[in-house]
């Protein structure tokens, strides 16, 4: 069953433990990692602190205003929607939602492929067997249609839904790496040694197995989030989001449903995608440090590696 | 050979989950389809009768008084008989699998060929840039690609639209798969406009699944070029290019292969995407409308097709690897 996904990027095992901070230390040293957690730190000040960010006339992002379709201006920056709220507003004040999806969707998802991939690994026998498998048909269904036909079914608009199906259709893919990961993990000495002292499983797995896998698991988180913005937005865009609510999906959906385009005002119909963008950028940015952290042949190597290869 | 009698095994068990997940998904949500049903009828105007209702829910194959094990093995023998049932959405009674093939073709075309074409591009540059490490190409590519494999799919096509669609004098249209004036034919005109209207959604699907080509196999030839036949090779003074193609790229290819066939589940769920932008009247859209409309049986069969459609490509790179590759022939 190995071969569906065998390394698509498969990660290296880090095999000795870091000392404490030098993940913090390492991505500093990183201009990706650096670059996409001041992009993730922006969006976070946003979410928390919209009004901060929003001249205090459209503190009410949803406020029907009397200038419908409006370009952007002094007064309202991006322009108005067809109801004559301000977009830039709207676009503040989504933030929080759009995070907050991502966020929660990408926990979800990673906890659930840590205690599947590493219960697998673990176990071993038939029930890894059982797992690998569970985790295969996830991980070959097309996640996006069986999420517009859970949405569908589910009643659209309802956020707990849109969250809960990101997580179920997200976990396959990190489920796989931390079994992979656990299965090398598996018979180190420090674990047998674990396991002579007489402790539990449970205790085995939570305190001597995790920490190692820190690395890996941060990166899946970010996967995971990058992963739940792109789809989450898609959804909404899609009409399948409450439209009442305050999110970039949303805004997209308005857009497109009142013309904004058309009705040439571009910046209404692309600012909240590259709002959407610039998030998934920063996860993706600080995932793409995190591989190279926790695999170091990916580093980027200047003069060393450049000269032998001409 | 039992490597591939066990991918066969996977693929009909995978088909079966697929397809009960199709089956319960609906049971198990709040609302009811007679409920939809109900509603939609009575928007247009038009009063069912029960027994109408009923005749239509039969077709779905949904059947309150029934047992649900005896509906659910129906349900199986007729998802695999391909009988699909009638639409129950805006084109109300047309069967769904001739609803399928008007819309298969252009799906298949501007998808296939935009995957294909990124697959290729991408996997070129990526071998060269991981061969040249640290290189020019190497210095701008994963900068340039991580960011525009996170752009979503659908703020692309709005950003294409209206630089190239929208405004005084547009370059190329930005709705439907040819002007509708045209009547379809082996005519150069009605040709050209397909290409024309062609251009817009691939550029789309290309710009956003490039990036992902070439990162993976950057990163494949990366970890590829440090194994030892690989110095073996320049220790023998093979010329580079035949490293990097023959020996490096061909070996770092290979896990691609089995990404490139699940990825064809993340292209149709852009398709979705791009096509709801585009106006684009292939299947993304037809599942985007299906939904709109609450059409089950349209949605259903949808669902099943994609994954078909996965599961499909999913095996034949199995098998394509089982023949490139040996060491997957010995290990199985």
């Amino acid at each position: 069953m190995s071969a569906v996904v065998a390394g698509a990027s498969a990660p290296v095992a880090t095999t000795t433990r870091r000392p404490r901070g030098g993940l913090f230390r390492a991505i500093l040293r990183n201009r990706k990692a650096v670059v996409g957690a001041a992009l993730l730190l922006l969006f976070i000040l946003l979410a928390a602190f919209p009004g901060l960010f929003v001249p205090s006339a459209h503190h009410d992002p949803q406020a029907i205003g009397d200038l419908p379709l409006q370009h952007p201006s002094g007064s309202h920056w991006l322009g108005t929607t067809g109801l004559g709220q301000d977009v830039y507003a709207q676009l503040i004040y989504s933030t929080r939602e759009s995070l907050v999806i991502a966020v929660v969707a990408g926990l979800g998802a990673t906890i659930l492929s840590v205690i599947i991939g590493v219960s697998a690994a673990y176990l071993g026998g038939f029930a890894d067997d059982g797992l690998s498998m569970l985790t295969d048909i996830f991980l070959v269904l097309p996640t996006f249609p069986l999420i517009i036909v859970l949405a569908t079914y589910a009643g659209k608009g309802n956020l707990t839904v849109i969250i809960i199906v990101l997580i179920l259709t997200g976990w396959s893919y990190g489920a796989r790496q931390m079994r992979a990961q656990a299965l090398s993990l598996r018979n180190r000495d420090f674990l047998e040694s674990a396991r002579v002292r007489g402790e539990r499983s449970s205790y085995i797995i939570v305190v001597e197995v995790l920490p190692t896998m820190i690395s890996l698991i941060v990166a899946n988180f970010l996967g995971a989030a990058l992963y739940s913005v792109l789809t989450a937005a898609g959804l909404q865009f899609l009409g399948l989001g409450d439209p009442n609510s305050l999110s970039w999906g949303t805004m997209l959906y308005w857009a497109q449903n009142q013309g904004a385009l058309v009705n040439g005002l571009p910046a209404w119909a692309l600012s909240p995608g590259l709002a959407v963008a610039l998030l998934g950028v920063s996860f993706a940015l600080l995932n793409y440090a995190f591989d190279e952290i926790s695999n170091p042949a990916l580093r980027p190597v200047r003069r060393r590696r450049a000269r032998s290869a001409s | 050979m039992r490597y591939l009698i066990r991918r066969l095994g996977f693929f009909v068990l995978t088909l079966w989950a697929a397809m009960t997940l199709n089956f319960f998904i609906p049971r198990m949500m709040p609302g009811s389809p007679e409920q939809a049903l109900r509603e939609r009828f009575s928007k247009g105007g038009s009063v069912v009768t029960p027994e109408q209702l009923r005749t239509v829910l039969a077709e779905f194959g949904f059947d309150p008084g029934k047992n649900l094990m005896l509906q659910y093995l129906e349900y199986l023998k007729s998802m695999v008989t391909g009988h699909w049932g009638v639409s129950i959405g805006s084109s109300l009674g047309a069967p769904v699998t001739s609803l399928i093939g008007s819309a298969l073709p252009w799906t298949l075309g501007l998808v296939g060929i935009a995957t294909v074409l990124a697959f290729v591009l991408g996997t070129l540059i990526g071998t060269v840039a991981g061969w040249r490490r640290g290189g020019l190409i190497d210095g701008i590519v994963p900068p340039v690609f991580i960011v525009t494999s996170a752009l979503p799919y659908f703020w692309v096509a709005l950003l294409l639209i209206s630089l190239f669609a929208i405004g005084s004098n547009p370059i190329l249209p930005n709705d439907f798969n040819y002007d509708q004036g045209l009547t379809p034919g082996f005519s150069g005109e009605f040709i050209w406009s397909v290409v024309k209207h062609g251009i817009l959604p691939a550029s789309t699907i290309l710009v956003t699944a490039v990036g992902g080509w070439i990162l993976t196999m950057r990163n494949n030839m990366v970890t590829t070029l440090a194994e030892d036949y690989v110095r073996m090779a320049r220790a023998k003074g093979i010329p580079g290019r035949k490293i990097m193609f023959g020996y490096a790229g061909r070996n770092a290819f290979l896990p691609n292969l089995s990404g490139f066939a699940m990825s064809l589940g993340f292209v149709i769920s852009g398709t979705i995407l791009v096509e709801y932008v585009f106006n684009y009247p292939g299947l993304g859209y037809m599942f985007y409308n299906a939904t709109v409309s609450t059409d089950y049986p349209l949605l259903q069969a949808l669902f099943l097709l994609v994954t078909l459609a996965v599961l499909i490509c999913v095996l034949l790179c199995d098998f394509a690897v089982f023949l490139l590759d040996p060491r997957a022939r010995t290990k199985g």
